[in-house]
């Protein structure tokens, strides 16, 4: 880390308007051509093809602009931001930000994707089937599940997709009512909790005993007849790996409930250890995170969603199955949960999923897991050399993908926190790193995930500026305290903007009927 | 903004030489002989600091000498100082007498360094009227209006301070820990009441986490939960404290901020109860067949869930009720604060006590519980 040289950036600044405030009245993008006397003969007035019912009564208050004044606002906006492939994005942790395939893009964007539709009748879809049917079997060998489904638009959706499906279980069973708690931990994410809540669900949450473990005297003291299931990640937010995973399943087995593995970032198991094995009932994979397709707000998301045999019945319609000679969608499931999503799911990313498996090989996959522990392993013992940094839990034990990390003692020595340090990363042109999930348990925290993607000397440069960072703020607080410097747009003082909804809204529309009452 | 700021410079004195705690003039003298020194300034000097930087925008307000004044000065705040001390040594009444000045002359931030006898001279000067943040200064602080660390409390107040109007209040409790009963190892510990402190967990994560629950809307569903479980034919037992409190309020019911109330059908059956009443009430409930529950929550900063501030429901009313009929109630921000540390409960019968110990399904919103462990 020694010979880093920190990168000099700044970030263009366009004082860019809204483009709701952009144009104005009767300038045009494209004017069409009037169609021939002949095409308007034939089809009689374009009103008539559109259902009266459909017809807008009041004009649409869109911005009216020239097509290159679009095409500016938006190349502006992109240069004030710092997209995907601009910096190493090793700080984005739980999110496995890694390289994804330019080749892939390709693909996904070629006629063969973009003009099809998903109301196209099977035997004119066996491409796309199969390549979704493909996937499925790779998922199934990966985790050691035997069907998926990936109806789900995103991780979140997949749990909840297994919140509906615990349902179905029990309900099956003539247990529904009865079984009516779930349980998860505090270092899973959220949604573990929250769409078993949306789901009808009573949830219980567990907390970390003195290794960072979820306390398993806990769960044995609260799994009862009224236990659902439990659903929970492995390794936690903290990337502390829980090797008796098994005994917690056996735990919520032996009192009737299912375990299901939220696997969104499955990147450091990998090919190492499987679900199935492990005892679960069921398991999800992030589409978007461990099989490389691009997201955040750099594209659309997918939740694979797979589970053990027994439970197959239960998923979503249609399934993709394949007879022999051709592949088809099967909706006659009679005791399907129903759909959680329209159509098959978003098939750009089963696409780059099953090119990026293709592309990487059983091998491969393996090594992506070994790599990105390695290099977790490697940012770790350089972001411990730095003073007020801590990792806390489980001292001594190494982690898997990724760790959460406080900056508890610089809070404490200077004043300066995490969301300070953050800004200030930023100046060095890498993205800004991720805090941790709600609630906040380990204080000031930071969590980043150098997965596969990145070199040595990526991890190098990003391990050096969060110590330029972090030394600055013990040398003059108050200028950590006011950063970014090197950003489109300065500090933010006034949080207030952010979380007073009279001071903001969620559309235009809104914030108009809000701020200019007409 | 106008901050007030008072420093008890002999909180915590006692502590150090081992005589558990501060109160009362011969323990000071006693604390003084034994060698100890003040720490109390250096705490209130360290929280101070994070406000240096907003020096220039605010008025600090301050009592002379020991109780602000010098810290502030040394610091390069310019104070605006006013009162006088009576003595050398200062006394409760100046805390009281400080306390009272600076609410009437409008600051909008009361700090005051101190420990749990501070807190109370304070509340009896201010009571919930305005914002305050306690710097802990003394030994072992119950009082939930204390910070964790004099830093945070610093941290705390600049956040307030620059907040811009979007803090949100919450009431932290005022413990009276009877410190002439601790040395003689006799617990007396009483709810004494409630102060309005800035909710700052909340503030921290609010930047990302987007809109996290005021503390009061995560008592109103807590609320609910119970509610939507009461059974008629059930006697509940209601403990002290606000989250508590907010069952009442949801079932239209009158309680007892500081004490046990008594609630069947959703009717209030005893108010303000003490040991003999509750006692005598579980004789009544037996004797129709009615059987009890209690509904507590976790009081003060130390996570006792029985024997500090609620000791009317002692021991023999819970070994009456049973392990299996204690509902504990708390919000998630409150269970966070233990930072892992175990909810405790110390009833004065090891026997209880140990019957109480295990592990707990603390309700923390609608339909939401924290599986959390209990230590005595």
């Amino acid at each position: 880390m020694k010979d880093v040289k920190l990168r000099k950036f700044h970030a263009a600044s366009w004082d860019e308007p809204l483009i709701m405030e952009l144009g104005r009245k009767g300038e045009r993008g494209i004017i069409p051509p009037t169609p021939a006397k002949k095409v308007c003969e034939d089809i009689g007035p374009a009103k008539e093809l559109v259902p009266s019912g459909m017809w807008r009564q009041e004009d649409i208050d869109l911005p009216e602009l020239a097509q290159y004044h679009v095409l500016q606002h938006y190349l502006r906006l992109s240069q004030e931001t710092m997209g995907m492939d601009l910096g190493a994005d090793i700080g984005e942790g739980t999110c496995t930000m890694k390289y994804s395939p330019k080749m892939h893009e390709q693909i996904v964007n070629s006629t063969k994707m973009t003009d099809l539709h998903p109301l196209q009748p099977d035997d004119t879809l066996q491409g796309i089937l199969e390549i979704v049917y493909g996937l499925e079997q790779y998922l199934k060998q990966i985790s050691g599940m035997s069907k998926f489904t990936f109806q789900p638009g995103g991780g979140s959706h997949a749990t909840y997709t297994n919140a509906c499906l615990l349902r179905k279980y029990h309900e099956s069973r003539g247990e529904l009512a009865q079984r009516d708690e779930v349980i998860t931990t505090i270092f899973s994410h959220p949604c573990d909790g929250a769409t078993p809540a949306t789901a009808g669900f009573k949830v219980i949450t567990l907390m970390p005993d003195e290794n960072g473990y979820p306390d398993l005297e806990a769960l044995k003291a609260i799994v009862s007849e009224r236990t659902a299931g439990i659903m929970f990640t492995n390794p936690e937010d903290t990337g502390i790996f829980n090797p008796k995973v098994a005994e917690y399943v056996k735990v919520v087995h032996d009192a009737g409930g299912l375990c299901f593995y939220d696997q969104a970032n499955a990147n450091g198991i990998m090919g190492i250890a499987r679900a199935f094995d492990a005892g679960f009932d069921a398991c999800h994979f992030n589409l978007h995170k461990t099989f490389s397709s691009p997201h955040g707000c750099e594209g659309p998301a997918a939740g694979a969603y797979g589970v053990r045999e027994e439970l197959a019945r239960f998923l979503p319609v249609p399934t993709v199955e394949f007879d022999g000679s051709k592949y088809f969608l099967d909706y006659d499931r009679p005791d399907s949960i129903g759909k959680v999503r329209s159509f098959m799911g978003n098939l750009e990313c089963i696409v780059r999923a099953y090119a990026w498996i293709r592309s990487m090989g059983a091998e491969g996959l393996k090594t992506v897991a070994k790599i990105s522990v390695l290099n977790n392993n490697y940012l770790d013992m350089l972001l411990l050399r730095i003073k007020g940094v801590s990792r806390p839990y489980a001292e001594g034990k190494r982690r898997l993908e990724q760790a959460r990390y406080s900056l508890e003692q610089l809070k404490e020595d200077t004043g300066v926190g995490t969301l300070d340090i953050k800004n200030r990363l930023s100046d060095f042109g890498v993205q800004g790193y991720w805090l941790s999930h709600h609630p906040w348990i380990v204080p000031e925290p930071f969590t980043p995930e150098p997965c596969e993607t990145y070199s040595k000397a990526d991890m190098d440069y990003w391990a050096a500026a969060m110590k330029q960072s972090i030394e600055e703020a013990y040398e003059d607080p108050s200028f950590s305290i006011n950063a970014p410097y090197g950003q489109a747009i300065g500090k933010i003082v006034d949080d207030s903007l952010i979380e007073d909804p009279e001071r903001w809204a969620c559309t235009y529309r809104a914030f108009k009927r809000k701020h200019k009452k007409d | 903004m106008k901050v007030g700021f008072i420093v008890n410079p002999l909180a915590g004195i006692g502590g150090r030489v081992g005589l558990k705690g501060s109160d009362g003039q011969d323990i000071v003298d006693k604390a003084f002989s034994l060698g100890a020194v003040c720490e109390a300034p250096a705490k209130a000097r360290k929280a101070l600091e994070r406000l240096l930087e907003l020096k220039d925008k605010i008025d600090l307000v301050t009592w002379p000498g020991p109780m602000g004044e010098t810290i502030a000065r040394e610091l390069g705040f310019r104070p605006q100082v006013i009162g006088r001390l009576a003595d050398e040594i200062t006394t409760p009444h100046d805390t009281e007498a400080a306390a009272a000045d600076m609410a009437a002359m409008g600051v909008d931030l009361l700090l005051f360094a101190g420990g749990d006898g501070t807190a109370r001279n304070v509340h009896d000067a201010i009571g919930s009227r305005i914002p305050v943040i306690g710097i802990p200064a003394g030994v072992k602080i119950h009082s939930a209006v204390y910070a964790d660390t004099p830093a945070h409390a610093g941290d705390a107040a600049k956040l307030f301070l620059s907040g811009s109007g979007r803090i949100q209040i919450k009431e932290a409790e005022v413990m009276d820990i009877d410190e002439t009963a601790f040395r003689e190892d006799r617990l007396s510990a009483r709810l004494y009441g409630y102060m309005s402190v800035p909710n700052v967990r909340n503030l921290m994560q609010n930047a990302k986490a987007g809109s996290v629950s005021t503390e009061h809307e995560t008592m109103v569903s807590i609320a609910s939960d119970i509610i939507s479980k009461l059974e008629e034919d059930v006697c509940y037992i209601i403990g002290p404290g606000t989250t508590t409190r907010a069952i009442m309020t949801s079932l239209g019911l009158a309680n007892t901020l500081l004490g046990v109330d008594a609630i069947r059908g959703r009717r209030l059956i005893g108010t303000d109860l003490n040991e003999a009443g509750l006692l005598s009430l579980l004789d009544e409930m037996d004797a129709q067949g009615i059987p009890t529950k209690v509904i507590v929550t976790v009081i003060g900063g130390q996570g006792y869930v029985f024997g500090r501030g609620n000791q009317q429901l002692s021991h023999r009313v819970l070994r009456r009720v049973g392990k299996e009929n204690i509902v504990i109630v708390a919000t998630e921000s409150k269970m966070l604060a233990l930072n892992g540390k175990p909810l405790l409960v110390d009833t004065g019968d090891a026997e209880v006590n140990e019957m109480l110990t295990g592990y707990a399904k603390v309700i923390t919103s609608l339909n939401r519980t924290m599986a959390y462990r209990i230590s005595c």
